[in-house]
């Protein structure tokens, strides 16, 4: 490649340019220079693009125009006035007007009319009488945009249909649980799912990861059998060769797809350990049939995928600790230990602490492992223990996502960007910690 | 013994003819710091561990799929049809899609990852760096399952648009490679700017003050010194492509298929893993144990990968002093 001569002039004719030529042939060289980096620069413009297109497509789909069409209207049900000015006897003559023996039976079985509130007997007689329907769907575009056209479709084909901006990231998306219906669907169950994956994760990876990095960056070259005896020179031998497989394995299996992690989380904690991950060995079986797909089981699963990671980035920060500290420290007197617990530790923190969490950020966006490892696709129980059943926001994005359906397209969107902001609070927690940490040290 | 050493304490004691104290410099050891040392040992061996448990489990599971009667080895690797419901177990449709996916996602991701590499690492200035890192950054960050319904909600529609709709099925392995492109694209851009990043500015100067434009030096110095590097970046991405899931089980469609056109569905190895683990999959059935021999064959794919990308870098990278 490099022995190629640089113009095919000097190569046809076997001698340099001269005079007028050079300045020709400079002047070429330059402007084919400056249409590379012009298309250099148009590459990373077309990330750029990518990035704003994604953005853009999600915002587009979690906000936007519906048009809601309701089996009754709110006005022939109390004459005229709104469901909240309404006081807890009328709504309950509502219902019990409006509604079958049967399924005003069940509901009294639930909780009986008479005991409840206004504001839940509102939500049944939106649930159960008035239904309002979406019978479509607009993105953000199009509802700024082609106003006139959607309400002339709509005009005539629902013409008791309303039309309404929606955002569908609103707090009620937030604390709402799971429903089949995406008006009133939510990610509670989700979000929780996720912040006690993320908990749990942190406790069993930090720990693990940590001590895997300090025995890899302190520990490597020590030998604890005595060397003057043929079994502690091989014992010794063997240590030091499994501690350069650890390394090698390590980065070995940073490169493992994560949907294998799922497959051993699968095999081993669903399956293998049921007994201990669905709580039934610990008597904390609350009936919920979960057998072995529970929060620790995905936990546990994800702590694996994440631990390279974490060792890796805790390493590269125990390594940048200068080792005339733990030098100094050592000709003190101080043990390896207290050297590294007193010493290398407090001066490593910043930088292991922003790599686990950041490790672990991605791990939250995780998918593929989960969904083999059982994450339920539908529930309304908040998780109690590490061995409920669990539901996490990618699950649900992915879930919502693979319906046809626009409303579950427009609350996959709206997911998506609660997502997001957990993940962006996560990174920027990070990076105040560090900030933190680092200005607080002494050094 | 050769280090229990005896030692004077003092030198006019040793003339006095004293009792010569006896010191032992031996390391003393500590049982609490020989307890830690363990503690700290075990928690690396985890890893070992996670390896042989993930070799233990495909193996034994796929052992199980081969020794039923339904399936072959041979028949595994030579059948063009996957169709569980009728017997047939040919993994070559998975591992076609999988590979058409990788390509397309290669074709996108390596011009436009290098590209931006070269920029970074060639042209900007401080502060377009300062920008362009995080932007990078910000892409390679998000989940993956968000890139799934990027491929789904915009990308299908837009090549329906362009190509037509009977030609581009609403899942298509098209719509999936492109996006599994732009989820590599921060990965090759990263790797192979740390590569030209490292070349010595000794080989830019010499090019330069040779009389080399800058895009000749880039392109003909700084691009082959940081040859093997950027080799390893692409092969590290690929292996990413094989084994990204997200995208696939949401674009690329629910029916294995042996076929070479894009636009057609063609679920891949992970989306097919995703799909039929995502029911609720009851133990000791031939599906059950079907995904863990695929999960086998896709772990050896992206392991091989990995090994060669590390070989690489080992071997054929250009040391200057």
């Amino acid at each position: 490649m490099s022995a190629e001569p640089l113009t095919p002039l000097s190569a046809s004719t076997g001698r340099l340019p001269q005079g007028e030529e050079v300045k020709q042939n400079v002047a070429s060289r330059q402007q084919r220079g400056k249409l590379w980096q012009a298309s250099l620069l148009f590459s990373v413009f077309v990330g750029l693009l990518v990035l704003l297109l994604l953005a853009w497509n999600i915002v587009n789909d979690a906000f936007g125009g519906i048009a809601v069409q309701e089996a009754v209207e709110v006005e022939a049900l109390t004459g005229g006035r709104e469901l909240e000015e309404l006081a807890q006897p009328e709504l309950v003559a509502i219902l019990e007007e409006n509604l079958r023996s049967r399924v005003l039976r069940n509901l009294n079985r639930e909780q009986p009319l008479a005991e409840r509130d206004a504001e839940n007997l509102i939500e049944v007689i939106l649930f159960e009488i008035i239904k309002p329907e979406v019978v479509a769907t607009f993105s953000l575009y199009d509802y700024l945009f082609n106003r006139a056209e959607i309400e002339a479709q709509l005009a005539q084909d629902f013409p008791r249909a309303e039309l309404e901006f929606k955002s569908w990231l609103r707090w009620d998306f937030i604390v709402n649980p799971m429903s089949s219906n995406p008006i009133f669907a939510g990610v509670r169950t989700a979000l929780l799912g996720t912040l006690w994956l993320l908990v749990l994760t942190i406790l069993i990876s930090f720990p693990l990861g940590l001590g895997a990095a300090i025995y890899l960056e302190e520990y490597q070259s020590d030998k604890i059998f005595d060397e003057r005896k043929p079994v502690g020179r091989f014992f010794n031998r063997v240590i030091e060769r499994s501690t350069s497989i650890i390394s090698t394995n390590i980065y070995n299996l940073s490169g493992v797809p994560s949907i294998i992690y799922g497959m051993l989380g699968l095999a081993i904690f669903v399956r293998a350990l049921e007994a201990f991950t669905s709580g039934s060995f610990f008597g904390a079986n609350e009936g919920t049939t979960a057998n072995g797909r529970t929060i620790i089981s995905a936990a546990l699963t994800m702590s694996l995928l994440v631990l390279p990671v974490v060792i890796i980035s805790s390493q590269e920060a125990i390594k940048a600790v200068p080792s005339t500290l733990r030098q100094a420290s050592l000709g003190l007197g101080a043990t390896k230990w207290q050297t590294i617990w007193k010493i290398v530790l407090p001066n490593a923190l910043p930088g292991i602490l922003t790599g686990t969490i950041l490790a672990i950020s991605r791990a939250i966006g995780e998918t593929a492992p989960l969904i083999v490892v059982g994450a339920s696709t539908f529930i309304v129980t908040d998780p109690t223990s590490i061995f409920s059943k669990f539901t996490v926001l990618p699950i649900q994005i992915y879930n919502w996502t693979s319906r046809p359906q626009d409303e579950f397209r427009a609350i996959a969107a709206a997911a998506i960007i609660t997502l997001l902001i957990l993940l962006l609070s996560l990174n920027a927690t990070a990076i105040l910690l560090r900030n933190y940490l680092r200005s607080r040290r002494v050094s | 013994m050769a280090d229990q050493l005896r030692v004077n304490s003092d030198p006019r004691a040793a003339l006095a003819g004293d009792a010569v104290k006896q010191v032992d410099l031996r390391k003393r050891p500590r049982i609490g710091e020989t307890i830690i040392q363990t503690i700290l040992y075990a928690c690396g061996f985890i890893s070992i561990f996670t390896t042989i448990g993930i070799v233990y489990v495909l193996g034994q599971e796929s052992l199980r799929f081969f020794a039923s009667d339904e399936v072959s080895l041979v028949e595994f690797f030579t059948n063009t049809v996957w169709q569980p419901v009728i017997g047939e177990f040919g993994i070559l449709p998975l591992v076609n899609s999988t590979m058409m996916v990788t390509i397309i996602a290669l074709m996108v991701a390596i011009p436009l990852g290098l590209a931006m590499a070269i920029y970074m690492a060639e042209y900007a200035s401080e502060r377009v760096r300062a920008f362009l890192k995080p932007v990078i950054e910000l892409l390679a960050g998000i989940p993956t399952v968000v890139y799934g319904f990027f491929a789904l909600t915009f990308v299908t529609p837009w090549l329906r648009e362009i190509f037509g709709r009977d030609v581009v099925q609403i899942y298509n392995v098209m719509s999936a490679g492109l996006v599994v492109g732009i989820l590599i694209t921060p990965i090759i851009a990263t790797l192979s700017e740390d590569a030209l990043s490292a070349v010595p500015s000794g080989l830019r100067q010499a090019s330069l003050g040779l009389g080399a434009t800058k895009w000749e030096t880039a392109i003909r110095v700084v691009v082959p010194a940081a040859f093997s590097g950027i080799v390893a970046a692409s092969i590290v991405a690929m292996s990413r492509a094989i084994g990204e899931t997200m995208v696939v089980a949401l674009a690329a469609g629910a029916s294995p298929q042996f076929t070479f056109n894009p636009f057609l569905p063609a679920e891949t190895m992970t989306g097919h893993i995703a799909r039929i683990s995502g029911g609720d999959l009851s133990y000791q059935t031939i599906d059950y144990n079907s995904i863990f021999a695929i999960g086998l064959v896709l772990f050896f794919m992206t392991l091989t990968l990995n090994i060669v990308s590390r070989m690489i870098v080992r071997r054929f990278r250009e040391v200057y002093e």
